[in-house]
């Protein structure tokens, strides 16, 4: 146990594609934030940034993009950048700021502007890089390994594409419920149906847009958040951003290749299923316990893998626990209440940052239509390339 | 490109990997450098031919053309390719590649025994593209 950090404050710019700059929602979700917690700017005495590698060089530099936006107040500055991890990463660093009393509140911000259709590397002759390497010897995107995962699970588990439908169909109701959701419509299974196939067996509505977004956080230490005022605020207990372990044996973006198991053997445990593990030990908290679980539902088939990792449900059950309702708002635990990517997209910086503030909100029962009755504990996940993941716990 | 990946023609292609002297395993893309085993103390890594046959770990295609680096003609309609994930049983490994044109995910099944076979990536007047594909076994050419 290392101990809470309190979280005064959640905000958002709405999802979408506004075509304008990161900047832009970074800073009106940073101010969103600052207000939710009845907090000045100049209150604040740390500033992290998760980087969007789009918009060119000031993108690496994101927490120094967004204080200069804010207006110079000689913050302490950091910028994180952790592939799709990377909010939960900025999270990470702003509460080791706060448990070590290096700061008392920190802002964390992520915003991006991202293109349309599928992400790419960047430019130029990259020999050494596994995700140039990737889509130039492959031509393999990120819904490539999505339908792999999904036709895998089709094969094992005997999950069929109406099942993952029934993801969407979850989503986009509470999609509908989020006025920062970019997409606000109910889907049914015969709109996914009809939808294109991008990589089979998945289709355009089994896969997550791409989006501009922005959200923000204002974290403090429990003893500024008594001083504030707020005795009783939602509580970060764990932050868990753990390596896969040797070997890693499931093909994972952006590789061409597994580790091999021949030298040593397979870890028990999945990559993914690691990173709800450490969170779970990390606060001396159990699948068990969960109220609702944000996860990246990069495609539909990929959530049903997360209800397993996460430990909601056994391995191969995770159609199972989707068709019972279990997920579903109402159910015993619900999953993505917040719509999740399908209702958002990916904005990358800005998405591990909006799971917290979904948690936020719910565990403070401010989630209007779409709120968790009596929601206590909530659970946050995350994947990006390059072998980071994250996962977010937060009480009330 | 991708130099020393693979090597051979016909029914002589293999993929290229590296093994670890000490520990057994194997890399792919090769590892030069030092084992990434963690346990290990450390071998020689000594190049080695990768299994000809695997069997279908999982598969999709790609219906939408991908974005550069990949390398496509947009004068010419798209023409989807399946990509099969592989897995080679001696060196414990799975492994990514394009199918031979022509097949379809309409043509595979996890668990199907598949062989590597080498493959045109892309051409232009000056340069052929080698590459890697993977083909059901009882496909012959």
């Amino acid at each position: 146990m290392t101990g809470d950090v309190a979280v005064l404050g959640a905000g958002m710019h709405p999802w979408g594609k506004w075509g304008r700059g990161f900047v832009e929602y970074g800073t009106a979700a940073a101010r969103a934030a600052l207000a939710d917690a009845g907090l000045e700017w100049r209150d604040v005495g740390s500033i992290v940034g998760a980087d969007t590698v789009r918009g060119g060089y000031p993108g690496y530099v994101a927490g120094a993009t967004f204080a200069k936006a804010l207006g110079w107040q000689g913050a302490r500055v950091a910028s994180v950048y952790a592939a799709c991890a990377s909010g939960a990463q900025a999270v990470n660093t702003a509460r080791a700021q706060l448990l070590s009393g290096l700061a008392d509140v920190v802002l964390v911000v992520g915003a991006d502007a991202a293109p349309k259709g599928f992400f790419r590397p960047a430019g130029g002759e990259r020999h050494d890089d596994p995700d140039w390497l990737r889509f130039r010897v492959l031509g393999a995107t990120n819904p490539t390994y999505f339908g792999l995962y999904a036709r895998r699970r089709m094969a094992l588990y005997g999950d069929t594409p109406e099942d993952f439908a029934q993801v969407k169909v979850k989503n986009a109701a509470l999609g509908a419920l989020n006025p920062y959701a970019r997409y606000r419509k109910r889907v049914s299974a015969e709109e996914v149906a009809a939808s294109a196939v991008v990589a089979d067996p998945l289709r355009l509505l089994d896969i997550c847009a791409t989006s501009d977004g922005g959200a923000a956080l204002v974290l403090s230490s429990m003893e500024f958040a008594r001083r504030h005022g707020a005795a009783d605020p939602v509580r970060i207990r764990a932050v868990s951003t753990v390596t896969p372990r040797y070997p890693n044996t499931v093909l994972d973006l952006p590789d061409i290749a597994t580790d091999s198991a021949a030298g040593a053997p397979p870890p028990d445990e999945t990559f993914r299923a690691s990173i709800a593990r450490a969170a779970y030990e990390e606060a001396g908290i159990g699948p068990e316990d969960l109220s609702l679980a944000e996860v990246y539902d990069l495609s539909t088939a990929l959530e049903l893998q997360w209800y397993e990792d996460l430990g909601l449900c056994g391995e191969g059950e995770g159609a199972k626990l989707l068709r019972e309702g279990a997920t579903a708002l109402g159910g015993r635990i619900p999953v993505n209440a917040s719509g999740g990517l399908a209702s958002f997209g990916e904005a990358v910086p800005a998405q591990a940052i909006a799971q917290v503030c979904e948690l936020t909100w719910q565990l403070r029962g401010d989630a209007g239509d779409r709120q968790i009755a009596g929601a206590r504990v909530g659970l946050t996940a995350n994947q990006g390339l390059f072998g980071h993941g994250s996962a977010v716990l937060a009480v009330r | 490109m991708v130099t020393d990946w693979f090597t051979g023609d016909g029914d002589g292609f293999r993929l290229l990997g590296t093994r670890c002297s000490a520990c057994v395993s194997v890399f792919f893309p090769r590892e030069d450098g030092h084992c990434r085993n963690p346990a290990c103390p450390g071998g020689e890594l000594e190049e080695v031919p990768l299994s000809r046959r695997g069997r279908v770990w999982s598969y999709t295609d790609s219906r939408y053309r991908p974005p550069s680096p990949y390398v496509s003609d947009p004068e010419l309609p798209w023409e989807p390719y399946a990509l099969i994930a592989v897995e080679l049983e001696a060196e414990r490994i799975v492994v990514l590649g394009q199918a031979v044109p022509g097949i379809t995910v309409a043509d595979l099944a996890v668990g199907m025994e598949v062989e590597v076979v080498p493959g045109v990536l892309d051409e232009d007047t000056e340069t052929t593209w080698t590459t890697w594909h993977w083909r059901p076994a009882e496909v012959t050419a």
